[in-house]
């Protein structure tokens, strides 16, 4: 009998002539997000790909279009996404201490209607899952969120966020790697450094990666 | 290395720069590199070096440089007005310095970005795979931050090609940096645009905001909704236009951040870019809509340009 065929439909669309955007879905969802790291990698094993970054449910392509053009990139996408993905190695651990004892906690307690002592419980519960590295240097996004902590971003962002900050939003978590505007909500700290300038590559996480919080006294 | 320049005046924000590191995107570096990849391409040319050779990245006003021996420099880019020992220097062209000449720039004629290039490629710390300087994590470059005065610049090799003065780069081969019309191809949510949306963002005047750097540029002009399901974040390229929701679209450039959520509606085509990157705020501009087959012709009449001067 042969193998059952995946269903993965993959939509790409162009990102300017020499990029796409390859959408497995629109989902925030662990399988989309495992698929679209093996389609990265398998990406970046071709010559005419100059890079291919995985997305919580794509991979945006940065081709060279002396060697291919969009479509042809589009069919090999379609080829090698209705392959059967690897089977995926659980990402690596990483284990972060958190004081909770950010500027936003008591807002956020109040709008929750839950105490600290609850929403710690809560943050402190589940496995993550790093979805994504990017927006700055050494950011993953993290999640899913339980529900009970789910907020949309602040109305006002910051200006500057300090660098080790705990952050939610939404159904994400996340740790602030450098000293940045942001408008997630602050809930704590932790002294872990998530940008390593001087290493390669230069951060803690990896796309895949798991991340276990635990609560520690300021 | 060995030293060629000294900085007397640094100008405003001088930085070294090449063709950045796209391999750092997934870690969440920005690619970095020249913002004007054509004056950068061409003024390594000049002076026989490859194109993805390190420069000098002025913005706003030039700095005065000292050579401290015999080397051949290229100016390309905007136009700050150089000056060799007080005399008006050539732009677009390769021109030896002696020792102790002096390269200035008497003040912007136009344009936001001039490119110095210099034969054997400027020397800079080395970062994820590029010399591009990277203010943020203070690494690459001239150790991660901008030129100063008493700064040395040095050569890191010799020349690819033969250190011959004279090499041109005629008017016609270099971008028309006066026609703010930029050619963009419509983006993954551009369908999220009504027709008064699409009419606008492929024909309106914007102009470039005071919020405007090497990340990108906001740009003010008529309001877009782009609202719909939130977005889960993907991987940017430089030149996407996004539109958060205040509905003022953000133009991505060299800088940008690697990923995002906002709806992206259009994409430069990456021959304008070099456009892009010579605006300042107050400037205007606005997008034309173009298919992929014209931006990759666009890009190959640059390309067959900046090959001419190969040979």
């Amino acid at each position: 009998m042969p193998a059952p065929r995946s269903t993965t439909k993959v939509r790409t669309h162009p990102l300017g002539d020499a990029a796409l955007l390859a959408e497995l879905g629109t989902r925030l969802d662990t399988a989309l997000n495992t698929r679209a790291i093996a389609l990265a990698a398998a990406l970046k094993k071709r010559r005419d790909v100059r890079q291919a970054i995985a997305g919580y449910a794509g991979v945006t392509v940065h081709f060279d279009p002396d060697l291919v053009t969009h479509e042809a990139l589009t069919a090999a996408l379609k080829r090698l996404a209705s392959k059967r993905p690897p089977m995926s190695e659980p990402g690596r651990l990483h284990r972060i201490p958190v004081v909770y004892d950010g500027p936003d906690m008591d807002a956020v307690s109040a709008v929750l209607g839950l105490d600290v002592a609850k929403i710690v419980e809560i943050h402190t519960r589940p496995i993550y899952r790093v979805f994504l590295v990017g927006f700055v240097p050494g950011w993953g996004y993290l999640g899913p969120l339980p529900e009970e902590l789910e907020l949309p971003r602040r109305q006002v962002p910051r200006t500057k966020v300090p660098a080790g900050s705990v952050a939610i939003a939404g159904r994400q978590t996340g740790i602030y790697p450098l000293a940045t505007p942001g408008g997630w909500h602050l809930i704590g700290r932790t002294s872990v450094k998530l940008f390593l300038p001087d290493s390669d590559p230069p951060c803690l996480f990896r796309a895949g990666d798991r991340v276990k919080f635990f609560a520690t006294p300021g | 290395m060995s030293e060629v320049l000294r900085v007397e005046k640094p100008g405003l924000f001088t930085t070294i720069q090449d063709l950045g590191r796209l391999s750092a995107m997934s870690s969440g570096v920005p690619t970095g590199g020249a913002m004007d990849r054509f004056a950068h391409r061409a003024a390594n040319l000049l002076v026989g070096n490859d194109e993805g050779a390190a420069t000098l990245e002025c913005t706003l006003s030039g700095p005065s440089l000292i050579a401290l021996r015999r080397c051949l420099v290229a100016i390309t880019g905007a136009d700050f007005d150089p000056h060799l020992n007080g005399e008006a220097a050539p732009m677009w062209t390769g021109v030896f310095l002696s020792e102790g000449d002096e390269v200035s720039f008497a003040g912007r004629r136009w344009g936001a970005r001039v490119c110095i290039a210099v034969a054997g490629g400027i020397a800079g710390d080395r970062w994820l795979g590029s010399l591009s300087t990277n203010l943020l994590a203070a690494r690459g470059g001239m150790h991660g931050r901008l030129l100063a005065a008493g700064d040395m610049i040095g050569v890191s090799g010799v020349p690819a090609a033969p250190a011959i003065s004279g090499r041109l780069l005629s008017p016609h081969h270099r971008p028309d940096y006066a026609d703010h019309t930029l050619p963009a191809i419509a983006g993954p949510h551009a369908r999220r645009l009504d027709s008064e949306g699409r009419k606008a963002l492929f024909g309106a005047a914007f102009s470039v905001s005071r919020d405007a750097d090497r990340m990108g540029y906001r740009l003010e002009g008529p309001m877009l909704d782009a609202s719909g399901d939130e977005l889960l974040s993907f991987g940017l390229v430089a030149g996407a236009v996004q539109v958060p929701r205040s509905g003022q679209p953000i133009l991505l450039m060299a800088d940008h951040g690697t990923a995002g959520g906002y709806p992206v509606v259009a994409t430069v085509a990456s021959a304008a870019m070099p456009v892009a990157a010579q605006l300042l705020p107050g400037d205007e501009l606005s997008f034309s809509e173009i298919g992929i087959e014209a931006a990759l012709r666009l890009r190959r009449d640059q390309r067959a340009a900046l090959d001419s001067l190969k040979s």
